[in-house]
Order: structure tokens, then sequence, then C-alpha cells
């Protein structure tokens, strides 16, 4: 159990997808213009790591290796799509503002890399806390990256207005936003790291 | 349990089943959220409906019809009904020259050729500029650029730039021509409706319309489309939003 807990902690600190391991790039980019956007992007992703990791790491046995990404990737799809139908049918408004990339989590390279490089060769339930781990991570840097550009970019965090929106500057919320905010908390979040060491 | 050899045989029945196992598990899922998917499609539709016509108590959705736009496409009309009254129509209308290409709204006009008010059922506009588009012709504090309540029958909308009657989304002209063209493209079809109901009664217009009044509106129409064409490929080069 000790050693899930760190399986865990390794992927919301010493891996995550975002600051250290810069897996993903596009959705994040893309889906963080809002904090809730930000959040909802990331649970998806949570569920589909941790549902795809679960799969993979019990069917690995089953998989020749030669098959092994076709594999991988029908069941990867499978799952995006079911997150897909069920928010179409549940959370239309959301299924709306995040459009094309809940189908594209199916190429994101964090959910592949994960099943390549953790749940292919480790246990089922260290694979489920990987998920967990990893996807947790995620969520948390496109929340607090949603939340940043939406505070400097409209002033509101959550859609809630902390100061006027005139005062807010737009091209926060637009691409180049994107990445002069990602560059300054991977600087920050480096900088954290290197001190806890 | 050692792991499969990369055998033909093994591969094949290895993908095979995850297929198999896969198809059956999203046919499953695929049957229970079809419903609420066409549910929350069509909720979207209606409150679209009843938020751009004045209060009916007919479904409009099922009494929709299609009329040509005269560019290969065709427009949905959504009559609303109060009683047996016609109150008004919901037009679902486009535009292929917004800024991040295609926009969808639907338009709602009363029975006296006056807008309601309208919905932006979909855009790629970019945030913060063209994205504004869903409020900005609604603000009934600002008649310059409110469409809300003009009478399409005595003006035809274009933004100032153009020379026309409707200040343009700041920063965004683009934006707002292809919408005021949407527009205008829904009132086009909206005239046809009524001379449809009024000459024979039928449903769907032909595109010869019969009665003067209209047929000169009908002109109008078409020349301030081609007008509005030929501006913007001139603009087009030396134009940046």
């Amino acid at each position: 159990m000790r050693n899930n807990i760190k399986i865990l902690i390794n992927g919301i600190v010493k891996e995550n997808p975002t600051f250290v391991l810069l897996l993903g790039m596009c959705p994040t980019l893309a889906t963080s213009s809002s904090a809730l956007n930000g959040m909802s992007m990331g649970l998806a992703t949570l569920f589909v790591l941790t549902c795809s990791n679960l799969a993979i790491s019990s069917l690995k046995n089953l998989i020749p290796d030669m098959v092994r990404i076709p594999a991988y990737i029908v069941v990867i799809a499978t799952f995006v799509t079911i997150v897909e139908m069920v928010m179409n049918a549940y959370l239309p408004a959301l299924a709306d503002s995040l459009g094309i990339f809940i189908p594209l989590i199916v190429v994101n390279c964090i959910v592949l890399g994960r099943a390549e490089a953790f749940a292919s060769k480790n246990k089922v339930v260290s694979s489920v806390f990987d998920g967990l781990g990893i996807g947790i991570g995620f969520t948390l840097a496109l929340t607090i990256l949603g939340a940043l550009r939406e505070f400097l970019g409209t002033g509101k965090i959550f859609s809630m207005t902390v100061y006027p929106e005139n005062y807010g500057s737009l091209i926060f919320v637009l691409a180049p936003g994107a990445f002069i905010v990602l560059g300054y908390l991977i600087a920050i979040f480096n900088k954290l790291q290197k001190k806890t060491n | 349990m050692a792991k499969l050899e990369s055998t033909f045989k093994n591969m094949f029945l290895s993908l095979f089943t995850i297929c198999l196992v896969v198809a059956v598990l999203l046919a499953q899922v695929n049957k229970i959220t079809a419903k609420p998917i066409a549910e929350a499609k069509a909720k979207k539709l209606e409150n679209a409906i009843r938020e751009v016509v004045p209060p009916f108590d007919n479904n409009p959705v099922a009494e929709a019809y299609k009329i040509p736009d005269g560019a290969g496409d065709s427009l949905t009309v959504y009559p609303a009904k109060k009683g047996d009254e016609l109150v008004g129509f919901a037009i679902t209308s486009y535009s292929n020259n917004a800024f991040g290409g295609n926009i969808q709204i639907i338009v709602g006009f009363d029975t006296n050729n006056r807008i309601v008010n309208y919905s932006v059922l979909s855009h790629a506009e970019t945030p913060g500029l063209g994205a504004k588009v869903v409020q900005w012709f609604k603000d009934p504090s600002k008649p310059n650029r409110c469409i809300i309540g003009r009478d399409l029958s005595k003006e035809k909308l274009s933004v100032s730039k153009d020379g026309g009657n409707v200040d343009a989304i700041t920063a965004s002209t683009i934006t707002s021509r292809a919408f005021l063209e949407a527009v205008n493209k829904a009132y086009a079809a909206y005239t046809h409706t009524i001379v449809g109901d009024a000459a024979s009664g039928a449903t769907t217009a032909g595109e010869d319309a019969v009665s003067g009044a209209t047929t000169e509106n009908d002109e109008d129409i078409a020349s301030d489309t081609m007008i509005n064409e030929n501006n913007k490929t001139t603009e087009e080069e030396n134009h940046a939003e």
C-alpha cells in the first residue's frame, strides 16, 4: 500500500505530466482557457487514464508484443468514446465547450505513454494508482493553468467575478497567453521541486 | 501466466477478441445514451426557438420545413403559433464568411418583418473579439448596434463601415458582416414563407415570388448579397481583423 501511495504522489509531483513530462500539450493549451474547462478536461482524462491502465494491465499477458499498440489504442478509444457519449447525454453544455478535445484524448500521449511505460509492465493495482496519480496531476495542472488564464484574462475564477472584466488582458485567454502562463508555471514548479530535493 | 507469443494466430485472436468485446460494450453504452443525447439536442433547439420568437404553444420542431436559400443549401423555418394564430417564425441561418469560417444562428421574426431576437447556435470566432457576437447585437441600450425590433422590410442590415445601419463589433468587422449576412439570408427565407402562405396556402414557397411587393424585396436581397460579396473580395486583401 505504501508503495502505491508513492506511485500516486509520483504522478502528481515528480512525474507531473504537464509540468515535468510536458506530455499532452495540445489539450493543455487548448482547453485551459477557463478553470472549469481545464478541470473538466483533466477529469475526463483522469477517468480514461485510470480505466485504460486497469484494462491494459489486466490484459497485458493476453496481448502479443507485436500488436500491443493497436490493442492499447482500441482500449483507450473505447473509454474515450464512453466518456464522450455520456458527456453528450448528461452534460451537453460542457461537451459543447470542450468540443473536439474530448475525442482527441485518444491520441493524448499521456494515456498511451502510461499504458506503454507503466501499465504493460506493472501489476493491476499499481497501474490503477499510477493512472489516478498522473490523472490527478494533469487535472491539477490544467485547473491551475485555467484559473490563472481566466483570472488574468477576464477577471473571473470559475466564472465568479473577482475584478471587472475590462481590466483583464485578453491575450491570456488566447493561445499566446497559454504559452506564457504555462512557461512561468513550469519555471515555478521546477524551482519549488529543486528546493524540496 | 506467460505472455502470449507474437504468432499470427495469437495476434489475430487477441485483436479480434478485444475488438469484439469493445464493440459489444460500446453498443450497450450507445443504447443507454442515445435517447438522452437526442433529448438534449431537441431541448437545445427548442430553447433556442423559445428564446427568439414570441410565446407560442405549438410544436415548431414538428411543423418545421425547409426553404432553399438560392446557394444550393436550405434554411429551416420553425413556425410559432399561439392557438391557431401564427405569431412568428424562428429561422436557422448560416454564413461561411465569418472569421472562423462557418457561423450558425437562429433568428426570430414576428409576423410584421420585425426581428424578435436571435441566438448564435455555433461559431468558431476569436474569444474576446468575434465571439462577442453572441451578445453584441442584442443590447437595447445601444440602438446603433441592436438589431432587435428592426423592421427588415424598411431597411437592409449591413455594418456601418459598409455604409450600413449597424455598428460592427469592435475589431471584428468580418464577424459582424457574416452575422448580418446570415440574418439577411434568414429574412429572405422569411419573405418566401409569407409569399408561400399568401399565394397558395402551401408551406413551401418556390424561388419565384408572385406578389409585387415581395418580388421587389427579393430582388433587393439578391442584389445586396451580390454587393456584399463584391465588398468582401475587394476588402479581403487589405483587411485584418
